[in-house]
Formats: structure tokens, sequence, C-alpha cells
């Protein structure tokens, strides 16, 4: 979500439920702290509706042990059908036909000869293009036609028999231009004279991933900001500082990359918009879909079987979304429209670039008086540049003063991706807080000990400090002889507690055994359909293959769109408590024919138990044959967190050991050991996988990946996976992870997320942080290229004052 | 410890030209592939085989037949040349899929990975890059990995094809398969098929892989979770490592 959602106040309007009638309650005791460290009981006062307690992880027999994938089979033997695998009946290809220049109003479009094209069976020309930022005044512009605002819009669409057609006949589309002057870089959008982006103020939404920006921000020229946050008088704070640390950090336009494109299957028939989609939220395409049809929820019917990644950039239907549905219904066929890699390079979203100034004041005992951040950074033609979240939230400051601006440039729209200006923040004011560590003379453990107050991250900082890594880190940077340096260094990070109460589940017993848990959350490839098994076979102790998981379906009772690390804290209290009470009618189901009551019976363990002894344990198997009805179900949606002021954040902390090779500038990664909470663990294994992504996610930002927009010509000159470089296999350290399992005492499961919070905020820093320990030189800029690296040891000053 | 191109790759070439070569009168069945240089290969008209399929059709010489290359006598055109085009139009061939023959009808210009999804229906190899960038599309051609994107199905013309349908015995999965599966070797699982087919071969042609061999093997396959370290792990189980751990 974006930073500046982060402040308890806001936070509290999600848990709170004000419809909702005075309800029976009970006053429980929960597990709270870390096993091993402060592990203790809490009191809480929960609805009287909620399941017993669960124990923690060591005291379950499914639920946080590293269970097989539940559809892991499937994705090995190729029988997972991806949106992109799905083929229906008369299914047509399209294609869009994009904008070949980065600014233009478009004057005229001839569809004529595509039409005539052999095979072709529908040309859509878009009225309305999605994901750019809004004109605040639509006034402020006259045109026929959506304005052109980067290369790669797109203006129209082509459904034909084959994919080949389909390209032909996009290729056949005419479109003239009446080219405007454009913008791509930063700095040059920034100069007061530069050509404008939008003639007048626009505002983007963020999506259920996050970004976009707030209502109301002054716009100046292409700058979109500032948003402002004034905590205290911050230049006193400064004045109060014993020690000032100021720098400037540059971090670059990262694309999200997934390995599915974006796209959809859409099936227009008269009664039902059935859409087959690429997204990390059914809800969010049906949303859309309803609202841009004037359609009834119930007639859009949106399915995910299996999803190809989206890492933030797939909310929505998006124009492949609302193309598809136009041309279906137009062709009467169903319609296929999955990009390609150019496309999804330039069209569905990235990560912002930002150009920070952080300013950090500090007392010599490591008190941080005063933290100033001013950014700025492009979201393309769209928002959701900001980035002081770390700033803001990491460490306890006395005072603190932000100004976050977006820039407009002719450049595709930004989407939330993966922890939205984390990477960003984090790599600015980590490197800052070690800096000021230096400057203090003081151990940047200590220095985050004393001014984070985060007990988990307290407790994970013992952790690495009793690390043989951290041990090995010589504290003196440039140590090394020769031209090879060893350098190791650290940075936390930080995520929030989001929850959306759009999180529901239904459970069902059935006559011969069989469970399944139905809803519409889709699995992004973080698990959550495993989860979901383990749940339930902790409950009926029933093994969690056994037991039928449908999810990626709005026929299901709502899901939550999966962003901002969100999924597993708001999905799965709701599946526990639909076992439990799906478990409670299942008794009381079986009680007559057992000639006792469903209060004199329990299940544990896979067997039906009666407290009065009236008969020895029966087989859940044998006992559901009892029951009076086909099928017992019970459907639960996500209560309020059981303490619902408390504001809870969680991180980690990421170690990096990294080898410099001071002639040629190349960075070499070999170890990053991770420290990483997300709540109760469901499934360990799950959880590092992620943890493994975010840190390669992170390596690959820090060190290689580089959107690159032609400043002559305003196109990407690297819109394909051969030259747009992410890690691959050569490029992948050893990773040890080490979780941190975490009890708050807030639901049903006590479990969080971890897509977020995992690697990918910290790995900037931490690496940044090693390859100072190594040389003795800062690098403020991403990638950290070999050039990048060379021309900062050649650096004879310092880069802020250089910059 | 780096491994050189496996010999199946220049054998495979050599076959495939060989099939792409014109037959003599008379002939039937395989010739023994043409030992001459490859650069020396050439078709009957003096063309290179890529700089004839470049063109929009395919052609062969005479009345000579493509194996596999199923009714090309009725369709193709003759020339002035004495030259058989093939295409644009579709046409028919046959492919061994997964032990399998499947007749299917072309463009020539149609990729195996096009093939094998849109016209038979086997999605489980999936396209990412479309560019031989992300190997996502990985296909065995006579046990040798290729980006089935980058592969012209009438290259597999032939040839064994084995995708990650055809990898497993029946029920029974692969021993790679079931390893990723013990150690969790993947994530959204877009990337996984192909990473599957690429360490599926390196244990066909080296069954004891160091870490090394492996990231070599899957170093065109692109993962954005960023599953490796599992991918490595479980590949080193599947060959019985010692040292591996889950």
């Amino acid at each position: 979500m974006a930073s500046h959602i982060t402040t308890p106040a806001s936070n509290a309007v999600l848990f709170a439920a004000p419809d909702e009638p005075e309800q029976a309650t009970k006053t429980v005791s929960m597990p709270v702290g870390i096993p091993g460290y402060t592990l203790h009981e809490e009191e809480r006062t929960i609805l009287a509706t909620q399941p017993p307690i669960l124990p923690v992880n060591k005291d379950l027999e499914y639920i946080g042990k590293p269970i097989e994938r539940y559809d892991g089979q499937l994705k090995v033997s190729g029988r997972a059908r991806y949106t992109a695998d799905v083929q229906l009946p008369g299914m047509l290809y399209a294609r869009f036909v994009n904008a070949n220049v980065p600014h233009a109003k478009v004057v005229s479009i001839d569809t004529s000869a595509a039409e005539s094209h052999p095979g072709v069976k529908g040309v859509h020309v878009i009225e309305t293009v999605l994901g750019n930022a809004v004109l605040r005044d639509p006034t402020l512009e006259q045109s026929k036609y959506p304005v052109v605002r980067y290369a790669g819009q797109p203006i129209a669409a082509v459904a034909a028999v084959t994919p080949y057609a389909a390209e032909e006949a996009a290729k056949k589309v005419k479109v003239q231009y009446e080219p405007m002057p454009f913008v791509v870089d930063l700095d040059t959008a920034r100069e007061a004279n530069a050509p404008l982006v939008f003639p007048g103020a626009a505002d983007q939404a963020g999506t259920a991933g996050g970004g976009g920006s707030a209502a109301g921000i002054p716009q100046t020229g292409n700058i979109h900001g500032p948003h402002v946050r004034k905590e205290g008088d911050a230049e006193q704070g400064f004045k109060d500082a014993d020690v000032v640390v100021d720098a400037r950090y540059i971090t670059q336009v990262q694309t999200h990359s997934a390995l599915e494109t974006h796209g959809v299957v859409a099936d227009w028939k008269p009664d039902m918009l059935t859409v087959y989609a690429s997204t990390q939220g059914t809800a969010s395409v049906r949303e859309e879909l309803a609202g841009y049809f004037k359609l009834p929820k119930t007639q859009v019917r949106v399915i995910t079987e299996f999803m190809g990644g989206g890492f933030g950039a797939k909310f929505g239907a998006g124009n492949p979304g609302v193309v598809a549905a136009i041309l279906s219904r137009k062709a009467g066929a169903p319609v296929r429209l999955m990009l390609d890699r150019e496309e999804e390079h330039l069209s569905v979203g990235n990560r912002p670039s930002s150009d920070q100034r952080l300013r950090i004041g500090a007392k010599k005992d490591g008190t941080i008086t005063a933290i100033q951040l001013i950014s700025f950074g492009t979201a393309g033609c769209g928002t959701g540049a900001g980035c002081a979240g770390p700033a803001s939230n990491l460490y306890k400051w006395a005072t603190l003063h932000v100004e976050e601006n977006d820039v407009f440039t002719n450049g595709g729209p930004a989407a939330a991706f993966r922890a939205p200006g984390h990477p960003q923040g984090a790599f600015a004011l980590e490197q800052s807080i070690d800096e000021l560590a230096a400057k203090l003379n003081m151990d940047p453990l200590d220095l985050r000990d004393r001014c984070d107050e985060n007990p988990v991250r307290r407790v994970q900082r013992k952790i690495i400090r009793d690390s043989a890594i951290w041990k090995s880190r010589n504290p003196k940077p440039n140590a090394d002889p020769g031209p090879f340096k060893r350098g190791v260094g650290l940075s936390q990070s930080i995520w929030y507690r989001h929850l959306t109460m759009n999180s529901a589940a239904e459970v069902r017993v059935h006559k011969d055994g069989s469970l399944e848990v139905l809803s519409a959350v889709q699995d992004i490839g973080s698990g959550i359909k495993t989860n979901f098994a383990q749940i339930l076979a902790e409950q009926f102790g029933v093994p969690p293959a056994k037991i039928s998981v449908k999810t990626g379906d709005t026929n299901y009772p709502v899901g939550p769109n999966s962003g901002g690390s969100v999924t597993t804290a708001s999905i799965t209290p709701a599946v526990r408590d639909a076992a439990w009470q799906a478990a409670q009618k299942f008794l009381a189901s079986i009680a007559p024919a057992l000639g006792t009551t469903a209060s004199d019976l329990s299940i544990s363990g896979g067997m039906v138990r009666s407290a009065s002894g009236k008969f020895q344990p029966i087989a859940f198997r044998n006992a559901t044959a009892k029951m009076n009805t086909d099928e017992v179900s019970a459907q639960a949606k996500r209560v309020p967190d059981y303490n619902a002021g408390k504001y809870d954040t969680y991180g980690g902390i990421d170690v990096a050991e990294l080898m410099v090779d001071t002639e040629t500038g190349r960075i070499q990664v070999k170890k990053v050991f991770a420290v990483h909470d997300c709540g109760r663990p469901i499934n360990p294994a799950q959880v590092i996988s992620q943890i493994n992504g975010g840190v390669i996610q992170g390596i690959s930002y820090t060190l290689f990946e580089h959107r690159l927009l032609d400043p002559n010509y305003g196109m990407m000159v690297n819109a394909n996976l051969d030259k747009y470089k992410i890690a691959g296999a050569y490029e992948v350290p050893e990773i040890e992870v080490q979780l941190t399992e975490s009890y708050i005492g807030q639901s049903s499961t006590d479990a969080s997320g971890i897509g977020e919070a995992a690697g990918i905020i910290s790995a900037g820093a931490a690496i940044g942080n090693a390859v100072y320990n190594a040389t003795g030189v800062r690098i403020r800029q991403l990638p950290m290229t070999p050039a990048v690296v060379l021309a900062a040891l050649n650096q004879p000053l310092p880069m802020s004052e250089a910059l | 410890m780096l491994e050189l191109v496996p010999a199946q790759a220049i054998d495979r070439e050599l076959k495939i030209r060989s099939l792409l070569q014109p037959k003599e009168e008379g002939m039937s069945g395989h010739q023994p592939p043409n030992k001459e240089p490859l650069e020396t290969q050439s078709t009957a008209n003096g063309m290179s085989r890529r700089s004839f399929l470049r063109g929009a059709g395919i052609t062969a010489a005479g009345t000579a037949l493509l194996d596999g290359v199923q009714g090309l006598q009725s369709e193709a055109a003759a020339t002035s040349n004495g030259v058989k085009e093939f295409g644009p139009e579709p046409f028919a061939i046959s492919l061994h899929v997964n032990g399998k023959e499947h007749s299917l009808r072309i463009e020539p210009r149609t990729t195996l990975a096009e093939a094998l999804r849109i016209q038979l229906n086997m999605t489980g190899t999936k396209v990412s890059c479309d560019r031989g960038a992300c190997s996502s599309c990985t296909v065995l051609l006579d046990k040798m990995p290729v980006n089935s994107c980058m592969t012209l199905a009438i290259d597999a013309i032939g040839c064994q094809v084995t995708t990650i349908e055809g990898l497993a015995n029946g029920d029974q999965m692969h021993p790679v398969q079931a390893a990723f599966v013990r150690h969790d070797a993947m994530q959204c699982g877009f990337c996984t098929p192909g990473m599957v087919m690429s360490c599926a071969a390196l244990l066909d042609r080296n069954p004891h892989p160091s870490e090394a061999d492996v990231r070599y093997a899957v170093s065109g396959n692109l993962c954005r979770c960023g599953t490796y370290p599992k991918v490595f792990a479980a590949t080193l189980d599947a060959a019985g490592h010692p040292a591996t751990k889950s």
C-alpha cells in the first residue's frame, strides 16, 4: 500500500466494524511473543463465536509444518492451467495497436484495412485508456481520441481467428498522430520550461495493491506535489543534533516482469460476462468490469485458477480486460488478449524512480532528533513515487519533515510493486543510518537498538549479532588488501499489518467424508491454497492432501485482493472460523444417530470423541456417514482483529556478504542471511520460498534492472528479457533464512503476510552497506552496475558533495 | 565445472538437415546423417535451409518428400525452376510428441511452442518472452533442451519431442518433478515446466551434477519469483546428491 497510509489512525478504519450489532464476548488467554525469546500469555476479549485459541506451532500437527504445496504436482506436470493456457471453443485472439510515439494527439484512426483482413472478427478503437493519471479538469484538453502520453499506450485492438491474423491486422490499423513535445527523464521534467505531460493537475487512483496518490495534492508543471508531513519542528531538531548526515540517493525505474504477462480471456454472453484473468484480485477485476459496463456483479464472473506472477501490477481489469470484453461482445465469441513481453514492460506498470535528499540528525547517544526527506520520483504518466514509508515509520524520531513529489514524464504509468516506495526509501534510510553509526562511532546494530523500538526486530538483531556472518564482518571499512574486497552489511525492513474485511470462506463437510473449502481469493504463488488445506486438516484431523481447496472464482465467497501482504492475515482466520463452525454443525448433525448431543461430542486427531464416554472414538470418515443431511456447511467472514486498537508492523533484517572487484566494478553477492517475521508461519517452506524470492528480486533491483527510455525518441530501448536484465541462476547467492515465529494475539490464526517485508525492501541498503564495508565508498545510486561502482570508487569527493 | 555443448545438439542439427535434404529418387527412409561441415550444407537450389525458411514458404526439390510432411505433393506449387514451395498457407505435418504421432496443419512460420500450445492444446509448455530469453518454453528434442519459441515446428519433424506433459512415466513423476514438489521448488509455477525440463535433461546427460552444473543447466531459465535456491537443491536431491538439504 502507499507509504502514506501507514498511520495508526488511518489503519484503525480498516479494523472498525461500526455496523456490527453488539455481540457476546469471551475472555481468553493467547500466546504472544517469540518462542525462545519473549513468549508469554496475554488476555484478549473476543467474540464468543470465535474458535478455541490455537497453541503455538510446535503443538500443532499440520499448521506451522512445511506441508507439500497443494498444487505442486499440477505445477511440475504442466497440468496447472493459467489464463494464458485457457482455450475456449471458437476463441478469438486479440492484439493491441499501440502508440509508437511518446506524446501526441491522435488525429485519425483508419481501421478499414484491418477489418477486411482475412480472419478478423472485430476491431475496437479505445475510448478510455485506463491506468494513466486523469486530468482533474478534463476540459483543459480537447481531443477526439485519448491523448498518447507514452510510447506503447494502447490505441485500438483487433480480434481474429488466429494470433497471426490478429497481428497482421493490427499492423494495418492506420493511426495519424499530431506529435507533441515530450520528456522522459526526471531531471528534465522538473525544469521550469519542460514539456508538459498533462496540461493541468492530474491524479492517479491507487489499486488494491497500493500506489497512486492522495487527493488534492498541488501540481506545478510536471511536479505533482509536495505531499507533506510535518511532525514537530525539524529545523529545531537539526539544531538539537550533535551529528547530521545529509545525502542524496537515486534509484531507477524497475518493471515487474512477471513471467505470465497481463491478460484475460473474456467470454461475453447475454446473461453473463465470464473472464479468465491473470490477476491478483478476482474481486478487483469483477468490480472494475461491473462498473465499466454497468452490469450487476452477479453478471460478472472472474476466474483465476493459476496466476503466473504479479508483484503488485495485476489488479483490476485494466485495458486488456475491458477491451477483450468489448471485442467479445462485438464478435459474439470468447476473446483472448494476452500482452506480449514488450507491452508488459511498457504499459502495465513499474516501480517509480526516486531522487531523495535525506537528512538525519542525532544526539551522541544515537537518539534521532530529526529526519527530513525530500523526494522526487517519476511514475511516468501515473503517480505513486512516494517513498517516505521507511523514513517515517522504521525509527523513533523527535521531529519529522517529509515531502514527496511525483514528477510526470512520458513513460508508462507505474503500478504498485512489491512494497511500494519501500525499496527506494530503505535504500536511502538504511545507508544513512549506517553512515550515522559510523559518525557516532557506534556499531550499526547498537544504533538500531537505540532508535528502533519494534520488539521483533530487537530479537532479530540479537539473532544477527550472534550469527557467523555478522561475526565475520570486519568493522573497519576497506580492510582487504588487493583488488577483491569482501564486505558485510545489513539493512532492516518494515511493513504494515494491512487487513481487508472482504475476506470470507465456506467449508463443507460431505456425508462421504470429503471436505472442501471455497473462497474467491486467488493463489498468486504464495501458497494460500496450501494454507487452507492445512487449516482444515488441523480442524478435522484429515491429511491436507485429502482436502479439496477451491479458490480463484468469484462464484465463491468474496476473497481479498492479494496486495500489500494482506491475504494471509485477512483470509486465514475466516477459513479457520468456517472450519470450526462447520465442525460444530457436523457434530450436531451426527449426534442424533449416536444417541447423544452435540455438546457431548468433539473432534480431534481425525476422531470423533464422546466426553461422557458413551462410545469409543470413531474415525471421522465413519462418523460422517451418520450425518442427517448429505452436507453441512458454514461460511465465515473475517472478524476485526482481537486487539483492534493496536497497530502492528512487521519486518526483518537482511545481512549481505559480497565481494567487490575494484578493477572491474563488479559486485558479487556471496551470501544473504535473512531474518524475517510473518506472525505465525502457517507453512514455513512456502514462507522461505517467498523470502528467497524477495531477496533475489532485491539483488536484481540493486545490481541489474533498469528500464531505459531513450531521451531522443521516448521509446524503451530494453523492452524484453534479453536486454532488461533480471537476476538469473548465476547471480543467486547462498540464502539462509531464519523465521522469527512471532505471535501477536490478533486473530484465530494469528498469521500475517511476508510478500512485502521479505528481502525486496532491504537488499539495496544491505548491499550498499556491504559495499561501503568492503571499499570505504558509499554508492548511493541504483542499479550498482560496474560503471556506477567504478565511478564511485574513482570519485574524489563524497557523492553528496559531488552531486 | 562448465559443460560443453552436448553432442546430441550437433547430432540433432545434422539429423534435421538430412531430413530437409532432397533425397535421391527411389530412396526411402532416413538418410544417414550427413557428416559434412555444417556451413557447407545447402539445399539443392543452393540456398541454406535458414535462408529459404526465412521466406514465405518451405521448399523441397523435385519429388523429394520430407519425412513427416504429409501431402506436400498435392499442396506444393511448382515453380519455374522445378522447386516446389509450401506455404504460406497451412499444410499438414506430423510430429512425434511424448511417444505419440500427432497430425496437425501448420504455417511454415509456426513455432514448435505454438504448435504444441495452440494446435495440440499441450499448454504445459509456457511462452513468456517469445524470444528465447527466458526458457519458459523448454522442451526436449531428442533429449536436448531447446527453446520451443525459437524452434520452428518443421524443425521438430522427425525428432522425438518431449514436453512437460510427457516427462512422467504414467502416474509416476519424473525424479526431478518429485524433488521439485518435495523441496517446494516453485512459487507461481509459470517457469516451473521449463525449469523441470532443463534439470531433467541435465540429469539425463550428467546423472551426478555439481551445484555449478545445475546453475549452468538453468542459466537460461528465468524465475521472477526467485525460486532458484530450491531448484538447485531439488535437482541435486533428484540426482541423489549427498549434500542435499531440504
